[in-house]
């Protein structure tokens, strides 16, 4: 057989390479039949296990600092810090008579290790923080589907092409790891990279809840803004190494972009620092407990506009639309990442959802009440039962509440990419410097003035909290109307000759 | 469709109105088994909430550095970006390619950043990130990308340029060293539970006039700046 093209030889692929792709081929073959036969109890099941498995690392920690607490040990210090005893675990065990204290006295005792604790949470992070861009990229494609009258992925997985996404993760595995002949190789290679970590330390320093949070940092708040400000390196040293002129131009635009929005973004996060009087995300998470006018958002006029600040600049930052300018696809190929392929391609695609996850959750912990719901704190149940701490656990506050409303923002950024025109470089660096800066300077400064003259418990403080809070509450209910209205519509929207062609129909 | 018979199978074996049924019976499952995690976080109108205002005592984890482990790992993490820090530092001035060298500051910059991590001096090292690593370095590449005539340029020194280099290296060693050894350092200081709230008291009492000064100047530079780059009319 001839071709026209130069004939190439086929890659030869190093040991490791062989080894992943085997992998890959063999999950393929094994989990393909069972994914088809049942797909929602698989679904179902990840999550009832995923959630099970977090409770139950929670709770055997609380469990082993207990023991800590009790047992007073403190002057033995032994090997990689088991300063208790199996005995010591064991008595403790036997006094609160916690069942099956014979297996579980082992497991505590290697569970006292803080390296092993860190490493188990590490590794749930690490799971968090690679299924949220899986089901978000999946999510994208069906919403922007819906918004364009089509389908998006159905085949994988049955339900509505669940996992597109993971079939996608093979492919991008399998594929050939280009590196173009004109580009500055080690700085092209390495570049995902610095897109990569410094999405998954934000998520270190991230709380879902008071005591969900991997570490406590006194300035989470800064840590976060920084590894989201260090990203923007990855997108200028990955287009720069392409050498690729629509790479360049992305690359010039991220930079241009970023470093104007930072700005106000950073001015616009300064009002409910100020209100709470701390860069502990817990801090400010826990000074919104007790209902929906607690929230910071709606303390005065000047933190509401704060918040639309704040959200607007957070767009810029991970490169959504109305500012996604990097990776113009109608002008620029792809820009910054054009002569990406395979998984250094995926890296850059997961450090941005992952980076739109973040700001979501910076926006719900600082303005939206992080993980509190906005029902009243003071409904909840008084029993000391553990289902009714249970029922106040998902009523009133809890991280399911805090990935609730990341998802709502995830969401509401989806939603704006599909239905948003692209605006010009200029128009958007006019927009920061000439609109967004004067305003989040002059709420800065309208905040610090609201809070001397009208300080909590006054009567104009009151009253412009409860207004406030009401103008929230209509465009909550706005907002979930229309996207109600969008469901109970959404098989209009398709058009019938695309429902009648859906499997099962 | 061979792909998605089972599916549909499926499908003919159950109505739709018994998958929803299905679904919301594991909604409920779900929720149940949701129940004593969420346990754990939930407030009881009773108990008061966590302390966690600025005035009371950090709880600061029990110093685990004890174990022979921990230390070990503290010292390897040390040693480690120590040398990360000192070979980017070498490699920023052995490398002839700029933007290179705006990669090898941004791994200088970042190893620091650890190193006070280390130290346990949060705020220095996010200070660190978010002022070198995150604005100065990008607005540098950017400078770079901007002015520089072709993408390859390089940096060729002369030898009256190197010589100057090694002069002003070794007096500054020199000095650095004799500093360095002629200190007394504080041993075993606890960390500041509280540095942030610490530190922006202090600036906005004890040391207000400098702080304003700081701002003032940066003020100018920022006018002086703009009025460079205006065009002339």
């Amino acid at each position: 057989m001839s071709v026209p093209w130069e004939h190439r030889r086929p890659v030869q692929y190093r040991a490791s390479a062989r080894f992943i792709i085997a992998l890959a081929t063999v999950v393929y073959r094994v989990a393909a039949p069972i994914v088809r036969a049942v797909p929602g109890p698989i679904l179902l099941t990840a999550v009832a296990l995923s959630v099970l498995a977090s409770w139950g690392c929670m709770g055997l920690f609380g469990v082993v600092d207990d023991i800590a607490a009790s047992t007073a040990n403190t002057e033995a210090t032994s090997f990689a810090g088991l300063t208790l005893t199996v005995a010591e675990i064991d008595v403790w065990l036997v006094e609160h008579s916690v069942p099956a204290a014979g297996a579980v006295k082992y497991l505590l005792w290697v569970l006292q290790s803080e390296i092993v604790r860190d490493l188990i949470a590490v590794t749930g992070i690490l799971i968090l923080f690679n299924i949220i861009p899986v089901y978000a990229i999946w999510w994208e494609r069906k919403v922007a589907g819906r918004i364009q009258s089509r389908l998006g992925p159905m085949r994988a997985g049955c339900w509505h092409g669940w996992a597109q996404s993971f079939a996608d993760g093979v492919k991008l595995i399998i594929k050939e790891d280009l590196v173009p002949g004109g580009a500055d190789k080690p700085l092209f290679l390495v570049a995902p990279y610095f897109a990569f970590a410094p999405a998954f330390l934000a998520f270190c320093a991230l709380p879902l809840g008071t005591y969900w949070v991997f570490r406590n940092v006194d300035v989470a708040l800064l840590l976060v803004l920084g590894m989201l400000g260090v990203e923007v390196v990855s997108v200028i040293v990955g287009g720069w190494a392409s050498n690729n002129k629509w790479s360049v131009y992305g690359a010039m635009r991220e930079a241009c972009q970023m470093v104007s929005y930072e700005v106000p973004m950073g001015l616009a996060l300064l009002v409910p620092v100020m209100t709470a009087g701390s860069l502990n995300l817990v801090v400010i998470g826990e000074a919104q407990s007790g209902g929906w006018h607690t929230w910071a958002a709606f303390h005065n006029p000047f933190a509401f506009v704060a918040f639309v600040v704040y959200f607007i600049c957070s767009l810029a930052s991970c490169k959504r639309a109305p500012f996604d300018l990097p990776e113009a696809e109608s002008e620029l190929v792809a820009g910054f990442h054009t002569e990406y392929s395979g998984f250094r391609w995926a890296m850059f695609f997961f450090a941005e959802y992952a980076a739109m996850f973040v700001v979501s959750a910076l926006c719900v912990t600082l303005f939206l009440g992080a993980w509190h719901s906005p029902l009243p704190q003071s409904w909840a149940l008084e029993s000391s039962s553990i289902w009714a701490k249970g029922l106040n656990g998902i009523l009133f506050s809890g991280p399911v509440w805090f990935l609730f409303k990341c998802v709502f923002f995830l969401y509401v950024q989806l939603w704006l990419r599909w239905t948003l025109p692209r605006i010009r470089i200029d128009q958007v660096l006019h927009a920061c410097v000439q609109v967004i800066l004067p305003i989040a300077l002059v709420t800065l400064l309208g905040h610090a003035l609201w809070m001397l003259w009208f300080p909590a418990g006054s009567i104009v403080y009151a009253i412009v909290n409860v207004l406030l809070s009401i103008v929230g509450v209509c465009f909550l209910g706005v907002a979930v109307g229309i996207a109600a209205y969008g469901f109970a519509n959404r098989r209009r929207l398709i058009g019938y000759l695309a429902v009648d062609h859906l499997p099962g129909s | 469709m061979q792909t998605c018979s089972t599916y549909s199978r499926t499908v003919g074996w159950t109505t739709a109105c018994g998958r929803r049924a299905v679904s919301a019976a594991a909604l409920i499952v779900l929720l149940t088994l949701c129940a004593p995690v969420l346990a754990q976080d939930a407030p009881t109108p009773g108990q008061e909430a966590p302390s966690l205002a600025l005035d009371a005592p950090a709880e600061v984890p029990a110093a685990t550095s004890d174990s022979p482990v921990s230390a070990v790992l503290e010292a390897a993490f040390f040693y480690g970006f120590a040398l990360v820090v000192i070979v980017s530092a070498l490699a920023i001035c052995i490398s002839k390619n700029i933007v290179r060298m705006a990669v090898w500051l941004f791994i200088t910059l970042g190893s620091v950043a650890v190193l006070y991590f280390l130290l346990a001096a949060y705020f220095i090292a996010t200070i660190q990130l978010i002022v070198y690593a995150g604005g100065t370095l990008v607005l540098l590449i950017f400078g770079v990308m901007l002015t520089s005539k072709s993408p390859w340029a390089r940096f060729e020194i002369k030898r009256g340029e190197l010589l100057a280099a090694v002069v002003v290296s070794v007096l500054l060693a020199v000095a650095l060293i004799g500093t360095l050894m002629g200190t007394e350092w504080p041993q075993d200081q606890p960390a500041e539970p509280h540095a942030v709230a610490t530190l922006g008291t202090e600036l906005l009492t004890t040391y207000l006039a400098p702080f304003e000064v700081a701002s003032v100047l940066l003020l100018a530079v920022m006018i002086g700046a703009a009025y460079l780059a205006r065009q002339e009319k």
